[in-house]
């Protein structure tokens, strides 16, 4: 019997990881320095759950695929005109700030109403995706938050599998502690599913895909609801970058059993 | 204990005992935490029908303990967990709630935080009272920066880091538990959780306890002086340090991407052992990384790991200068060989 999914995929975007970062505080918090000009990519780990979520889609036929995104708008077109060319998605955009330290629950508020507002969206059907944290503000709040307000009570996270059974139940293998992996099985949708990794290599550029995508992108870029975050109740006291230089000892000439015996005797004291 | 400390706060620590009864470290160096902010504050225990009677913290100075206790709380699912959380905070009217940065605890606290009208904030690696107001301390854009905060809000959730403090040590006793009923309707058991997927033990490769990290960079897996690979002899070498070390893997991006591309590289290493700006983040006191040429192992990988060392062919590394205690200019094939040879 198939099984028919909506899934929703969570992603934002964050600064290209090789960039350099630097904090500066500003009168609505701290921000990133120059942000605006950082070159972005989709936040890595809800890439991972969108290309898993494309991959469930097409093993069942009728499912439908939306990546709901907030970011700055023409940041986001820059990202999409990218992951346009990876899998099929409708896009749902919200025009507001990407960065790391706006407040998680103001975010999942805004991004439940997107989800709310989809026209065709079935929530019997729904398999809530993105990343298990973000590469922003790394809390693994977000997603959560925006399942317990569309009252959905099977959540996993750190998901590296989810297998669909012929009864439409889901095996979903969740990371714990140990480089272990939990076995659960839900009794079906709806769910939320925070990925880690998964098991799907990133998918190649597709033009086609990509010129396919960008058809009902631009629209959904020119409609994006504004999402202006208050902060109230959060203060940071001091957003700082690491200062702890190392002094490197450099050993250039020893042989390789010497530097054994050093590491040997490093390992065991 | 908590000297200079006059925080306002009732506190509740939540945690949650191990498949055999027995408390994680990280639940006792939450527990240390707790008590260092403030001996009179509230804190609660959470126990499975499995624990002891709260026999192994009663000690601690709590004020009260609670437990929602019951064969369907034993397994660690989100709905009845989020349940028994949501119980145990309504019912300690708890303004400030801690929990130990545990898988379990982590899947959950920020839906009960929503659920509960609160504010969450997770992986903090320290807090500390200051004039009277609570601020924690966590990391921002994967460990590149970190930020000190304070919140008005209440209740103010926050899961801790391992090691954010001491173990809380004490003697063993008896505490009366108040049990908080909680109800579990049929919605909230449509998962069922029915084990543990682990590599077979001579096959564990993550050992989070380890007082070593060893991360294998690609460099493992490029052509050497003979201009060929020798993956074999790299996973051979690999794995028998490990098993002389008793070190964790850990693995940069690039190596773990090859092997998900379904190149034939080292059959052993799987993304979770990556670390890095996509990868964890791991806490040992000693790190060693071994053909690793990006930014990832050495900076965000490595930030909490206490003495780090390299063994690297290039000595312009500047990944490793200047985040690494020792750089070894060697070849890791021969040095690793020695080495193994020693252990």
């Amino acid at each position: 019997m198939p099984h028919v999914f909506h899934v929703v995929v969570c992603g934002g975007i964050v600064p290209d990881p090789l960039q350099s970062l630097e904090p500066v505080a500003g009168a609505a918090g701290p921000s990133l320095k120059n942000e605006m000009m950082l070159p972005a990519v989709l936040d890595p780990w809800a890439a991972h759950a969108l290309y898993e979520a494309a991959h469930l889609v097409k093993a069942h036929p009728g499912s439908r695929l939306w990546l709901v995104s907030l970011g700055p708008k023409a940041k986001l077109q820059q990202v999409m005109m990218t992951v346009a060319q990876k899998v099929p998605f409708e896009l749902i955009a919200l025009d507001g700030p990407a960065g790391g330290f706006t407040e998680a629950c103001e975010v999942a508020e805004a991004l439940a109403n997107a989800i709310l507002g989809i026209a065709g969206l079935d929530r019997g059907k729904l398999l809530l995706f993105g990343g298990w944290e973000s590469a922003s503000r790394g809390a693994g709040a977000t997603l959560a938050m925006v399942g317990e307000r569309l009252g959905i009570l099977d959540q996993f996270q750190g998901v590296d599998q989810l297998t669909v059974n012929a009864d439409g139940s889901l095996t979903v293998l969740e990371r714990i502690e140990g480089g272990q992996h939990q076995v659960s099985t839900a009794a079906g949708a709806p769910a939320v599913l925070g990925w880690a990794t998964g098991h799907l290599p990133e998918p190649p550029n597709s033009p086609a895909v990509g010129m396919q995508n960008m058809r009902a992108i631009m629209p959904a870029l020119g409609k994006a609801q504004p999402f202006r975050p208050a902060g109230e109740g959060l203060r940071f006291l001091s957003v700082e970058l690491p200062r702890q230089r190392r002094e490197t000892r450099i050993v250039r000439d020893l042989s390789a059993e010497q530097i054994a015996d050093e590491l040997v005797a490093w390992i065991k004291g | 204990m908590d000297q200079g400390v006059n925080l306002m706060e009732r506190i509740l620590l939540l945690i949650h005992p191990e498949a055999d009864g027995s408390l994680p470290k990280s639940a006792l160096e939450a527990l240390g935490a707790a008590a260092a902010l403030s001996k009179e504050a509230s804190r609660s225990v959470w126990l499975s029908e499995r624990a002891t009677g709260g026999g192994f913290v009663a000690t601690c100075g709590a004020q009260r303990f609670l437990g929602v206790v019951g064969e369907q709380f034993a397994q660690a699912r989100y709905a009845s967990d989020a349940a028994a959380a949501e119980a145990l905070i309504k019912t300690s009217q708890a303004t400030v709630v801690l929990a130990p940065a545990t898988s379990r605890w982590s899947r959950v606290l920020a839906g009960v935080a929503q659920r509960v009208g609160g504010r969450i904030d997770t992986h903090v690696t320290a807090l500390e009272a200051e004039e009277g107001r609570l601020c924690a301390t966590r990391w921002y854009y994967r460990q590149r920066m970190f930020a000190r905060i304070t919140r008005g809000h209440r209740p103010w959730m926050l899961t801790l880091e391992p090691g954010i403090a001491p173990p809380w040590q004490g003697a063993a006793g008896s505490a009366q538990v108040e049990n908080v009923a909680v109800a579990l309707p049929d919605a909230m058991r449509r998962t069922t959780v029915s084990g543990v997927q682990a590599p077979a033990a001579d096959q564990q490769t993550i050992r989070p306890d380890a007082d070593l990290l060893f991360v294998a960079g690609a460099g493992w897996t490029k052509n050497q002086k003979d201009g060929k690979s020798h993956v074999d002899e790299a996973a051979k070498l690999i794995l028998g340090f490990l098993r002389a070390s008793k070190a964790s893997l850990g693995s940069s991006k690039s190596l773990v991407d090859l092997a998900g591309e379904g190149q034939a590289v080292l059959p052993f290493m799987s993304h979770l052992n990556q670390v890095g700006q996509t990868g964890a983040t791991p806490r040992h006191p000693k790190g060693l990384s071994t053909c690793c040429h990006g930014e990832e192992p050495h900076v965000v990988g490595w930030r909490f790991i206490s003495e780090r060392r390299a063994v690297n062919l290039d000595p312009n590394c500047g990944w490793a200068q200047g985040k690494a205690d020792v750089l070894y200019v060697a070849d890791a094939f021969e040095v690793m060989a020695k080495v193994n040879e020693r252990l």
